[in-house]
């Protein structure tokens, strides 16, 4: 194939290639190797999830864990827009709303089964994602913020005020899942043990958004277009001078942060088998932007912890009654001042995963650059007047 | 043959006027250098090149293409790629994702990797720092690794503001080294420089430019020895 830069003999010839500063080790190989141990560690993480049920199945418990996991979905969603492509959006929850109220109304009023609204839930959710995304993605992301947060309010407030959504007392008796007739509600024993309905949920949602939420995410944040978000966040004009249609990539990660809040809002409407305008004030939409900010904006295990953390701990607090939302704030106030970048920033590696060259002292540097001097022929004549 | 030809080109931003009947051309294979002092208009003229400002008046013609007609991205597809001033490396993504996004509209991923490698194999320390951070770079290290970016867009006419801006004598003689190589290899050159000395010891030609106007050009070789060039540019 003929290249760019000819053969490679030419470019020996022709050049000296500037020589490295530091020598560095390679990469740790087998199971060190820094994304094959992460992988591992998800697996790891996923599977004490599944067995977690054994250990304790209160409906409490099972009931505030599957919450959490609604909240990682909706966190991995937002970390698209806000982590990935640098998009300040101050209204996700909107989108978790849309998919809320598409599913519950479909599923009360026309008796739709809860699965068979997800088509129409994505339809709407693009939709949304569309009408908000597509006039403002073309203003930087100050207006964005602005226009989401208006958006926010507008969609919590229709859902208020409208008789189809139920008012403020909004839409009871949403029915759990079910498939061709059979729904979680029937149970289910396999090799001999009993699940009953909720813990058939939780597993249902520990898939749905722990596998294909979370594991869709980071995949999509490692491809091509993950690239293109991050350059969009980093520096747009340089984005642009890649040859980046810097719109539409924007646009794409607002829909697919809609895509991901609607689903998330069907899994909650089941969960909680009512929806209503409260669930989605604004304070949530600051408490997800929080879990990402938090856990390390772009970062999968960063934006999990972020998600687990703001789902749990007012429940772990909950002994301290009045005081909860205080130490809440406290914690998140220290966890900023001691890690700007989040408990795990994205690109962060677990230091047991990385080579380090031994330390060198002052002295041996000054000698190896030196030595990088002597090796060029020629003197440099460089002097600006 | 795809030459660029800038033809007669003013270029305002609202009021303020930075080109005045600007006039060059860059012939294939080439490497064309353009002086000139601070708001001379150098940047001006690549961003115009690159299409993100349109010309008041005027003609932009790349071979058969009128620039001054197509989208930022359309021109980066034509294989023009610009290395903006200031390197403008994506400073959260790692050296290897920077050198990706150059392949962005590059279809085959195949041919990705492959000149991925080369650029590695042109500046070794790239290679040792693919998984850093690229705000983390040495000033030196974040001009090749946007040269490197570009480059993985197999660029034919490629764009550079002003590569040796902050670096140490020794790393600018290493970085024309690199242009020089990458015109050996087949691909034209338009490069912008304040640092004529090292931008004339390896252009063909050369243009100088004061508030928008060409006012001097010719042969590299005689730009050189030219008296107001070494008084204004050259310090004696
Ligand atoms: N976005 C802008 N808006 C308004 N004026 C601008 C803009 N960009 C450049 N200018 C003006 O246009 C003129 C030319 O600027 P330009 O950036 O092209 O100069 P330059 O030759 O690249 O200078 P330098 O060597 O300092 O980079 C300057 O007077 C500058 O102030
Ligand atoms: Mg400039």
């Amino acid at each position: 194939m003929a290249s760019l830069f000819g053969s490679r003999d030419r470019i020996d010839d022709l050049l000296t290639a500037p020589a490295p500063f530091v020598k560095r080790p390679e990469q740790n190989k087998g199971l060190l190797h820094p994304q094959r141990f992460m992988n591992m560690f998800g697996l790891i993480v996923f599977i004490a999830a599944m067995v977690l049920p054994f250990i304790s199945a209160t409906p409490y418990i099972i009931s505030i864990l599957t919450s959490a996991l609604i909240y990682v979905m909706l966190a991995m969603g937002l970390n698209v827009v806000v982590g990935y492509a640098g998009l300040l959006d101050l209204g996700y929850v909107a989108f978790f709303a849309v998919g809320a109220y598409t599913s519950g109304i479909l599923s009360t009023r026309l008796g739709w089964s809860v699965f068979e609204t997800i088509p129409v839930v994505l339809l709407a959710c693009v939709a949304a994602g569309i009408i908000i995304g597509g006039p403002t993605l073309r203003l930087r992301t100050d207006y964005l913020a602005i226009v989401t947060l208006g958006f926010g309010e507008i969609v919590r407030l229709t859902a208020n005020n409208l008789a189809i959504t139920g008012g403020p007392s909004g839409i009871h008796g949403i029915r759990t899942f079910s498939f061709f007739g059979w729904s979680f509600a029937d149970g289910a024993t396999l090799f001999g043990i009993d699940f009953n309905s909720k813990v058939l949920f939780y597993y249902f949602v520990l898939i749905v958004a722990g596998g294909l939420a979370v594991i869709g995410a980071a995949r999509l944040g490692k491809g091509k277009l993950g690239r293109a978000w991050k350059s969009v966040r980093d520096d747009e004009d340089a984005a642009e001078a890649m040859g980046i249609n810097t719109y539409r990539v924007k646009l794409s990660a607002y829909i697919i942060g809609a895509i991901w809040g609607g689903l998330a809002g069907v899994l909650m409407g089941s969960h909680l088998t009512a929806v209503s305008p409260t669930s989605f004030e604004f304070l949530y939409s600051a408490l997800v932007l929080m879990a990402v900010v938090l856990g390390g904006m772009g970062s999968t295990p960063g934006v999990i912890i972020g998600a687990l953390f703001i789902s749990l701990a007012p429940e772990l607090l909950r002994d301290f009654a009045d005081w909860r939302y205080l130490i809440f704030g406290v914690l998140m106030v220290i966890t900023m001042i001691f890690r700007p970048k989040g408990v795990w920033p994205a690109n962060a590696m677990l230091p047991w995963l990385h080579r380090r060259s031994p330390m060198r002292s002052a002295a041996e540097r000054d000698e190896s650059d030196e030595a990088v001097v002597v090796t060029v022929p020629e003197p440099p004549e460089e002097r600006r007047p | 043959m795809a030459k660029l030809v800038i033809d007669n080109v003013d270029l305002f931003y609202h009021r303020v006027q930075a080109l005045r009947g600007l006039t060059l051309e860059v012939n294939e294979g080439e490497i064309v250098a353009l002086l000139g002092n601070n708001g001379a208009g150098k940047t001006s003229t690549l961003s115009m090149l690159s299409g993100l400002y349109r010309p008041k008046s005027g003609t932009v013609t790349w071979g058969d293409r009128d620039l001054t007609t197509m989208q930022p991205w359309d021109i980066v597809e034509a294989k023009l790629l610009h290395v903006p001033e200031g390197r403008r490396i994506f400073s959260t993504m790692t050296v290897h994702e920077n050198l990706q996004l150059g392949g962005y509209l590059v279809d085959d991923q195949k041919l990705v990797d492959e000149r991925i490698e080369r650029a590695y194999e042109l500046m070794p320390r790239l290679r040792e720092r693919r998984n850093q951070e690229g705000g983390t770079l040495s000033g030196g290290e974040q001009q090749m690794a946007a040269i490197g970016r570009a480059l993985v867009g197999g660029p034919k006419l490629l764009l550079l503001d002003e590569p040796s801006m902050g670096l140490a004598p020794l790393i600018v003689k290493q970085v024309m080294e690199i242009i020089k190589e990458v015109q050996a290899q087949g691909t034209t050159v338009l490069l912008v420089e304040q640092n004529a000395r090292a931008a004339l010891r390896i252009a063909d030609r050369g243009y100088v430019i004061e508030s928008g106007t060409v006012t001097m050009e010719g042969a590299a070789s005689d730009l050189r020895t030219n008296s107001k060039v070494i008084d204004a540019y050259l310090g004696a």
